[in-house]
């Protein structure tokens, strides 16, 4: 298919897969079993400039947007999602701050996201607050100088690796969602502990921790734009993060169906490549017919925001939707495909199945997300009355 | 520290054929890439030029073509690139090769550092790093595993040898050639591949390095391949008869006598 890519976005994909090829995909069984995080690939990553893509020229990124990122998820995710959502929770934990942030935060924490020496980290969801995220208890008291923190964050992506937080919180708890503010905060800063590391069923090498605040202060100037709009940023970075997750999805989905292709060329029974079989072929054409049709959706969606659109909240979610769910029932069938080979722990194929069951959960689950399409469905129709 | 890392392109792939009527190899169809072994002496050129300072120059004798492996050599670090072109250089044995090699890293002068691949994966003789290294008349350590310390115009590294390791010190300028214990070399970046898009790539004819005619090329050679071939490969097959015990009680004696077991 012709995307119409830029001479450098084909670059950055073409980079993007060398480097899940050649440095992943030797080291994704391991990784996977012993839940280890991929340092060593994160660096890889940063030499390479891939963390740079999704920043803009100033900060020391090139100037690349929605769409860059969603190549360079979609190649890593091919290979290995674990590795690839450690990458993509870096631009989420980094949106916030280069959507709302002032001149001088961006400058302060840019750059280095930017050349890979730190990594991010989106902290919303707490033991109380999941889908409901609106129920956050996480206080910041405005003290002398800055906030106090109290509060636990559940599941968070990057936690422990990550260096820069962006946490969502609550500066007026007696307003609720509305007192809800955006702060960052660094690790190391005293009172601003982990918790324990969370055992996964799949994406295992990437790390998913619990963040504690006791009586953590953070400078005043760790607040992102006003206070009481910490609820609404966070809705609009996961509008510009959900087509990443997308693209995680497709990469999945991809590399399950080109695992299951080459199995199904080799696997003889009844004395003919599986591949021979009227079955077999409808499940392996029903699955590249939705992979492609999820990649490019995706990638419109992407483009879309990358045009500067200004509610994108609907297409967004499509594309979340429809490219993780396209990777839960792919990556389903290309074990189905494999048989009991595609059972075993011996080929890649289990570990993807497990890999996609996230996507449909986070970033807003997709039980939650038709929701919001069909809520702006009713507001767009309202609008044109 | 002004470092030289001499690079080679060679096919990319051990598969190649022998055309039977000119004894060469099938070049054609065949991906071309850096010879492997080059790829650590470039690594370790870039990082001593970051830990010391200086400049890395990269430098190939070869046809046009290898312009493109030159500019993905300053996508990984290279500062700058060489490339060593002339019609007259075609056919070049290892000693035609080191002589031009040489004629060019003289007339780059300011180098302290030679750097090569243990050997390349076509050839394969390992010769061009101390024939390099004799025709510029400065000291040679081969298969260096290490660098150790490089201070006040002295390199002290470790080298692999047959059983075990020697850490030698020598006075720079010097040429090293590198194993791939060394490091792991890095991968290209995106702003080393966009300023390798827009880098001139030097080229240098036979001329330009003030090298003699009958010194490099097939001329210059010392050594003529008269002949490049598969080894024949026979097997005999022999299938086993009678039942497993007895099949298995030959096999056995088979062995044996094949002194296997
Ligand atoms: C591996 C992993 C990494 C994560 N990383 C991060 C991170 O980096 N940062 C962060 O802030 N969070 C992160 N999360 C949290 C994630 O976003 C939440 O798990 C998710 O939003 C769902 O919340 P919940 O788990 O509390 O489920 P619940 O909200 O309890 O949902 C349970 C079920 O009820 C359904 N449901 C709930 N409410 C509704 C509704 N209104 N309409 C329809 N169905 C509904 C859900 O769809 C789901 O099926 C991560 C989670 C995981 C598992």
């Amino acid at each position: 298919m012709e995307y119409l890519l830029s001479e450098q976005q084909k670059t950055i994909q073409g980079l993007a897969r060398r480097i899940a090829e050649e440095r992943i995909l030797p080291v994704r069984a391991e990784l996977d079993e012993k839940e280890e995080f991929p340092w060593a690939i994160m660096k890889d990553l940063a030499e390479s400039d891939l963390f740079r893509v999704f920043l803009p020229e100033a900060y020391e990124g090139l100037g690349g947007g929605c769409l860059d990122l969603c190549l360079v998820v979609e190649e890593i995710s091919r290979v290995c999602s674990a590795v690839a959502i450690s990458y993509a929770a870096t631009a989420l934990g980094s949106f916030a701050l280069l959507e709302y942030g002032t001149e001088e935060q961006k400058r302060k924490y840019l750059p280095d996201i930017a050349a890979g020496k730190k990594l991010a980290a989106f902290a919303l969801t707490e033991p109380t607050a999941g889908s409901d995220a609106g129920a956050i208890k996480t206080t910041a008291k405005k003290v002398d100088g800055g906030y106090v923190l109290n509060g636990t964050k559940q599941f968070i992506t990057n936690g422990g690796e990550a260096e820069l937080y962006t946490l969502i919180i609550l500066t007026d708890p007696s307003r609720g969602a509305r007192g809800a503010s955006a702060v960052l905060v660094e690790k190391g800063t005293p009172g601003f502990l982990f918790g324990k590391k969370e055992k996964k069923m799949g994406i295992r090498a990437s790390a998913t921790r619990e963040l504690v605040f006791q009586n953590c202060l953070i400078p005043e100037q760790n607040l992102i734009g006003r206070e009481g709009m910490g609820f609404l940023m966070a809705m609009k970075v996961f509008d510009r993060s959900r087509p990443g997750i997308a693209a995680q999805a497709v990469g999945l989905a991809q590399g399950a169906l080109d695992t299951a292709v080459d199995y199904a060329r080799q696997r003889i029974q009844f004395g003919h490549p599986i591949i021979a079989l009227p079955v077999i072929q409808d499940k392996l054409a029903d699955m590249a017919i939705q992979v492609e049709a999820a990649r490019a959706l995706t990638y419109a969606v992407a483009r879309t925001i990358d045009s500067g659109a200004k509610n994108f909240t609907a297409e967004s979610s499509m594309s979340k939707v429809f490219a993780s769910d396209t990777a839960m029932k792919v990556t389903t069938e290309a074990v189905q495909v494999m048989g009991g080979a595609g059972y075993m722990r011996d080929y890649p194929i289990e570990k993807m199945m497990r890999d996609a069951k996230i996507t449909q959960i986070y970033e807003g689950t997709n039980e939650v997300l038709r929701g919001t399409i069909a809520a702006e469905l009713r507001k767009r129709k309202t609008k044109r009355e | 520290m002004n470092i030289i890392v001499c690079l080679k392109q060679v096919p990319g792939t051990t598969k190649v054929s022998i055309d039977p009527q000119t004894n060469t190899l099938v070049r054609q169809g065949i991906k071309n890439i850096v010879n492997p072994f080059d790829t650590y002496a470039l690594e370790e050129g870039v990082r001593i030029k970051e830990k010391h300072g200086g400049k890395v120059t990269a430098i190939s004798m070869g046809p046009p073509q290898a312009e493109e492996m030159l500019r993905e050599a300053i996508s990984t670090g290279a500062d700058e690139a060489i490339l060593l072109s002339d019609r007259s250089f075609a056919g070049a044995d290892t000693l035609a090769t080191s002589y031009t090699l040489a004629r060019a890293i003289n007339k780059i002068k300011e180098d302290n550092l030679v750097i090569c691949g243990r050997q390349t994966i076509d050839g394969d003789t390992g010769q061009v790093g101390p024939e390099l290294a004799e025709m510029l008349g400065i000291p040679f350590i081969a298969y260096v595993s290490r660098i150790e310390e490089i201070n006040n115009g002295r390199i002290r590294v470790q080298r692999l040898v047959e059983d075990g390791h020697e850490i030698i010190e020598s006075t720079l300028p010097a040429v090293i050639t590198v194993v791939k214990e060394i490091n792991t070399p890095r991968l290209p970046s995106l702003r080393g591949m966009s300023k390798a898009k827009s880098a001139v790539i030097t080229t240098w004819t036979a001329q330009e390095i003030g090298a003699d005619k009958e010194m490099v090329g097939l001329s210059g050679s010392a050594t003529r391949v008269i002949k490049i071939f598969f080894p024949q490969r026979v097997r005999h097959g022999e299938m086993l008869q009678g039942s497993p015990e007895s099949q298995a009680a030959s096999l056995i004696d088979k062995l044996r006598q094949a002194k296997l077991i």
